[in-house]
This record gives C-alpha cells, structure tokens and sequence, in this order.
C-alpha cells in the first residue's frame, strides 16, 4: 500500500470492506462489526479496485479479522512471541527528515509535532558532528511506566511501550521521568480531519491525538500486525532505520534483512547512555565510514532550523 | 493571669467573631476578587487546553508545580511545628499555636489545587482512585496529602475545642445565636470536667505526635517525586531532608509574618511580644544556615567533579541569562540578609525580623522555581527546537492568575477561620496548668 492509500488506514482496519479499497466515502466512527446491525435496505458507496464506485448493502459487508483494530486490554497483551528492536544506523543519516514526515502523515500530526526526531550531536569537543534519529526506545526499565499513576502507558510482552490516550489524564509525570525527551503533549486540541478525530483510540495506532494527553512513538505495532515495517524505516532513502525481532534475531531496513547480533557484532551496536540503566530496545551503530559529510545535510535547511544546531556547528 | 484577664483577651476578638469588620470585608473583597481572576484563568485553561500558559514539551511543570511544593511546605511545616510545640510544652509558644495550626490547614488545602491544575485532563481526575497504581509516586502523594489533611484537620479540631466551649458559654462577646448553636455543638458539651481535659489531652498529644512523622514523611515523598527520576539536579539523595529543612523554614518565616500582621490587627503586644519575634528569629537564624550549608553541599559536590549534563545544569546556576540573577537573588533574600539582620543584635528588630521572614519567603518560593525549571531546561538529548518557547520556560498571566488565586484562597480560609475562633487559643491559656503539666507523654497515652 503506497503513502496516498496509507493515510485513510484508520477507516481501512475497520471497514475493510473489499480487500484492498481505501475507503474515503465512509466514515469511521463506528466499531468494527457495527455494520452489521444496521438496516439491510441501507446501502453503502465503495471504491473498488478498479477505480470504479459501487454501491453495497451494508448487512452484506464484514470486516476482515485480520486487521481488526486492536484495542483495549487486547492492545496491553503485545503480540506472541515476538520482542521487537530497532537498530540504527548513524553512519548513513543525512538528515533527510523523511522518516519525520511519514511518522506525521501516519499519526496525523502537524509539523511541529515530531514524535521521531533528528538531533545534531558532537560527543566531544574534537569529534565530529553527526546525526542522530531518536525514536522512542521502549526502555525494558522505562522511567515513564514506572510513575504512571493511572496505568495509562504499560509495558507489553513484545517489548513495547504505548499509550492508552483514553486512560491518560495528563500528569505529564512520564515526561519529566523519560530521560531522552520522548515524549510529546497536547497542549491545544488537536487539527485531526474529523473522520479521524472520530475513530476509536487505540495504544497500537497512537490514533487520534487527544487534547491534554502524552502522545510519543509507537513502533507502529499495528502495521507489524499487517506484516508491514514501521512507516519511518520504509521512507527513510538511505535505509538508516533496521526493525526486526530479537527473538528471531532477525532485522530490516526493507531492503537488506541482516542478523541482528550479527550486526551489532560487526559494527559495534550500543545503546545510548547505557549508564542509566533504561535498557533500551533501540542499538545504535557507531557514526564510522559515513556515506554523507554532515556539512551537506545542513546546506539545503532553511537559516531557522540551521539556527537549532547552533550549539554544535 | 486572672480569669478577667483572658476574658480582656477575647473581648479583642470581638471582631471577626461577632461579626466581621468593614476591614475584613474589604480583604475578603479583594481575595474574592484574586480567586475571581483565577476562575478566569482557570476557564481559559480548561477551554483552550494547556497552551495557555508557558509550559511545553520540556518543561512540562512550571510555576503550578512551583507552587505545589511551596503551599504544601508551607502546610507540612504547619503540622510539624503544631506538633513539636504542644509536645514541648514550651510556655512562650502557647499563643502562636493557633497561628501555626491556622497556616497548617490552609497551605494543605490549597498546594493540592496546584497539581489538579497541572493535570491534562481534569475530566480523568479520578481514574487516580480507579486506576490507582501503587508504584507511582503520584499514587504516594494522593495517599500522603489525604493522610494529612485529615490528620491536621482532626487535630485543628480537637485544639479549637476548649475555644468553641469558651465561646459557648461566654457573654464577653456578643454572638449572633445561630453561631452561638455553632459552638455549643461543635463543643461536643466540654464543660471541662477532669475526665474530659484527660480525654482531651491524651487525643491532642496522641495526634501532635501522630502528625510530626507523617508530615515528615509527605514532605519527603514529595522530594521523591522529583528525586526519584533520573535527571541531572533531581536525582540526589540530599532531595528529601532538604525539601524539609526548607519547609520548615518557610514555616517560621510565614509564622513570624503571620504574628506580625496579628499583633498589630489586634493590638496583642503582650500576647506576641518582641521576646516572641527574638526567639523565632533565632530560629530563623539556624534555618538560615542550614539552608546555606544544604546549598554550600549541593553545589560544592557538583561543581567539583561534574559529568557534562550536570556541568550544563549547573552552568546556568551562574550564567546571567539564564537563571544567575534568580539563584543569587535566592541566596541573598534566604542566605545573607537573614545572617546579617539576625546576628547582629542592633538590627534584630519585631520589624527587621518579619521583613527578614518576608523575604526569605520570597527567596524559598525562588529556590523551588530553581528546583524544578532548571532541570526540566537540561534534558540528556540536546533540546534544538525551532520554537522559542520550547527552549525557556515563561510563565503566562495564566499562571501568575492562579498562583494569586491560590495565594488569596490560602488567606481566605484562614479569615474564615479567624471568624470561627480567637487567633490566640484563649481558652487553652487560661487553663494552662491543666495542660502544661500533664504526666509524663508516655503515661498519658496508656
């Protein structure tokens, strides 16, 4: 499914009326198999493969079991078996912000919202600059989990870490705990397209942003679900982002799948400050044998955001 | 003193308790009119969301939280103080007990309004009883506050009692009857019999020594709140009797302003006399240093050695443009000012000393504004926003509406109070033999 389809998912996952439609002409505020009690005169106007509008009565439509949005104490299960990972690679980021980009287009959230962010960073005086893409690292020990007091943001057996945003009562204690600076407020209500600010919360799809709660990075466990790879591995164009399972030992940027121990083996995977004991989930790979000079990423910003970095160039 | 005497003594509090004054009027018009102004703040808050005041994605608690710490230090150390002074039976502090148990109420009931105004959603609030998890600190905290309040007021209670029977059974003020019905039913028929001062007592030590440990305890689960997280300025171990160092502190400052304003509303020179302010300044003088020797300690050991997010937390300590004239100015106003006026004996003063207490509240409000925004300025991962106000933390009139809201609800309760009962417990000094010499602590709790 390319980017233009992608961005209706949420009405895909519950209607999910022929296999692959997107489904513009539907609202979504309605659970799956709601549909089914409606009036069997009613019909409903869909999209078919081939470009053409077709009309359907609504009893005989069933959503697709397989993408069932996952919500509720289903979402605080995780997925069987699975232990999911990042690895990143800083010797190929440039700065490209396309992994940013998809990750607001997929979480409908503005421009200035990032919940994957791209920071300059120089670790000593005499070292060079680099880039370094943060999503959140689903810590094995988050500090955010620890002082939630409502059990609004949970740990899942899969290694995951997400929000409840129906539970959340926005103590923000999860941010002042995070020590990486993951997360992200609400502060006014949200600019969602109404169909979208209407569908049912979930922790798996982080949708829709909801006025005086925390929103942060997913892993995007529901596209894992589809058996796809999170939105920001799969846009990024120098393939910087590796998600896979620890327990197969498996990860991939979407176009080389490596093993994962293996990988961090060869080229010296850390995690970021260790030290505090989090225990991340997100391996970094060292900044070595760089495919880009930082220098060319800035040229191409505006003089604003060149304003950000001032503490580093 | 003869009977007549404290008779005297209630005649003064003739006003508020027979009816309020003009004065009176024209105060609580005006805090009215602060928590009006609050209200305001508060509807553009919740209708408009948290972008309204200064606080993001980084600092993410501001001058609320500032002030959640202050009121509740303020209200711990009213407990505290309460406690140890019926448990010491000092004679000379017998007339600011009720000052100290006054302040105790008002700043436990109004630093809990600063963490439900730092809340996202207040629609939620009580998933904090439905969804409680105990490992939360915040959990702690709800259970620590809760604790408390009752506590305290379960002991304003029992130590109003022998003042609502007074008030019952006297004529030297004249009471409007349904106040008059007030008193005989919150005076629960204490008539002083010797089975009733015994029972009285033994519950009034009972909790005095019930509310010293738990105060101590919330003030420092509320230390740990902060102490617990792992971020530069935060995590030390120091937090905890730090916070009630300077809890207390801020008590005995508030207490002196508190006597001083009293002192001269009702004309109680012999009641609140310079002694009082002397003894109390002496005290202050000792929190004073140390407070200086907690802030000596703290910047010592991290300015020594310091890993490079503590060496840029502390870099703002003593940069001007960020937060050098603020930590100076709370130096100067908690640190060198009280030293200077309180050691030298020409400057100690009834005056000098609630000046010194003016602005060593000021300064400690200052140090909790530098305990909290500093930090929350100085995460691990470089900050490099675009937007301004995701880089500094400023307070909006939203939040400086609230805080004078909260402030002006702090004085109302306490005005309320004033009309309710003496600001001097009366009837508790007349019969002070019964009380001051009691058996020992550890027979009268058998």
């Amino acid at each position: 499914m390319d980017k233009e389809q992608a961005s209706p998912r949420r009405e895909f996952i519950k209607l999910t009326v022929v296999a692959t439609c997107g489904t513009a002409l539907c609202k979504c505020n309605k659970p799956a198999g709601s549909m089914e009690s409606a009036s069997e005169e009613s019909t409903i106007k869909l999209l078919a493969p081939d470009g053409s509008l077709v009309e359907v009565a609504r009893s005989q439509i069933t959503p697709l079991p397989d993408d069932q949005l996952i919500t509720g104490m289903a979402a605080r299960e995780g997925i069987p078996g699975k232990r999911f990972v990042m690895v990143i690679d800083l010797a190929k980021c440039n700065n490209a912000r396309a992994c940013i980009t998809a990750c607001q287009k997929m979480h409908y959230q503005p421009e200035d919202k990032e919940w994957l962010q791209v920071k300059l960073m120089k670790d000593s005086e005499q070292g060079a600059p680099y880039w370094f893409p943060k999503t959140c690292f689903h810590c094995d020990d988050p500090p955010c989990v620890k002082v939630c007091p409502v059990d609004a943001t949970f740990k899942r057996d899969d290694g995951l870490v997400l929000i409840d945003n129906d539970r959340c009562i926005g103590c923000k204690f999860c941010m002042a705990a995070c020590p990486y600076s993951t997360r992200v407020f609400n502060w006014d209500e949200p600019d969602l397209p109404e169909e979208i600010a209407m569908c049912t919360s979930s922790p798996e799809t982080s949708v829709p942003s909801q006025v005086g709660t925390v929103d942060k990075c997913d892993f995007c466990p529901d596209m894992v679900r589809q058996g796809k790879l999170p939105d920001c591995v799969t846009a990024c164009p120098n393939g910087v982002f590796y998600f896979g399972d620890e327990v197969e030992d498996t990860v991939t940027n979407g176009v080389e799948t490596v093993q994962l121990s293996q990988l961090l083996e060869d080229r010296s995977g850390y995690r970021y400050l260790e030290e505090l004991g989090t225990k991340p989930r997100v391996y970094y790979l060292p900044p070595t044998d760089r495919m880009f000079p930082y220098e060319r990423s800035l040229e191409d910003l505006s003089e604003e955001r060149k304003a950000m970095y001032k503490d580093i160039i | 003193m003869e009977a007549s005497t404290f008779d005297q003594v209630l005649a003064k509090f003739k006003y508020p308790l027979s009816k309020p004054s003009r004065s009176w009027w024209l105060l609580m018009g005006a805090m009215l009119v602060l928590v009006a102004f609050g209200l305001v703040a508060l509807i553009q808050q919740i209708v408009h969301g948290h972008i309204v005041t200064g606080m993001r994605d980084h600092v993410v608690w501001g001058v609320f939280i500032v002030n959640f710490i202050f009121f509740l230090g303020i209200g711990y150390s009213g407990a505290i103080l309460a406690g140890i002074f019926h448990l010491t039976r000092l004679k000379w502090t017998k007339p600011i007990h009720r000052i100290v148990e006054l302040f105790a109420l008002a700043g436990l009931c109004v630093g809990p309004i600063f963490i439900f105004l730092c809340i996202g959603r207040l629609d939620r609030i009580f998933y904090i009883f439905t969804y409680a998890r105990i490992q939360s600190p915040i959990t702690w905290d709800v259970m620590a506050i809760m604790t408390n309040l009752i506590f305290i007021g379960t002991y304003l209670y029992i130590a109003h009692i022998r003042d609502f029977a007074k008030l019952r059974d006297t004529d030297v003020v004249e009471l409007p009857g349904w106040k008059k019905k007030l008193y005989a039913k919150l005076a629960l028929g204490y008539e002083g019999r010797p089975r009733q001062v015994e029972h009285l007592n033994r519950a009034q030590n009972i909790l005095a020594a019930t509310i010293i440990p738990t105060a101590i305890l919330a003030d420092s689960l509320l230390a740990w709140l902060f102490g617990m997280s792992l971020r530069p300025g935060w995590h030390s171990t120091l937090f905890a009797p730090e916070f009630i160092l300077v809890a207390i502190f801020s008590g005995v400052a508030l207490l002196i302003v508190m006597m001083w304003i009293y002192r001269r509303q009702y004309q109680l020179k012999d009641l609140f006399t310079d002694q009082h302010f002397y003894y109390l300044g002496y005290a202050l003088l000792l929190l004073s240093i140390g407070f200086a020797y907690f802030t000596f300690s703290e910047y010592i050991t991290e300015w020594y050695n310091v890993s490079e997010t503590h060496g840029r937390w502390l870099d703002k300590f003593v940069d001007f443009g960020e937060f050098g004239i603020m930590s100076l100015l709370t130096i100067f106003l908690a640190i060198v000012v009280p030293l200077i006026v309180l050691i030298v004996p020409r400057f100690r003063t009834p005056a000098s000393i609630t000046l010194v207490s003016v602005l060593v509240l000021i300064g400690l409000w200052l140090k909790r504004y530098l305990i909290i925004v500093p930090t929350l300025e100085t995460p691990y991962v470089p900050i490099q926003d675009m937007r301004m106000e995701y880089l500094h933390y400023q307070a909006t009139w939203v939040e400086w509406a609230l805080t004078l809201a909260g402030l002006a609800l702090g004085v109302i309760i306490i005005m309320l109070l004033n009309t309710l009962a003496p600001v001097v417990p009366v009837a508790d000094m007349e019969h002070d033999d019964e009380i001051v010499v009691p058996k020992p602590f550890y027979e009268t709790i058998k």
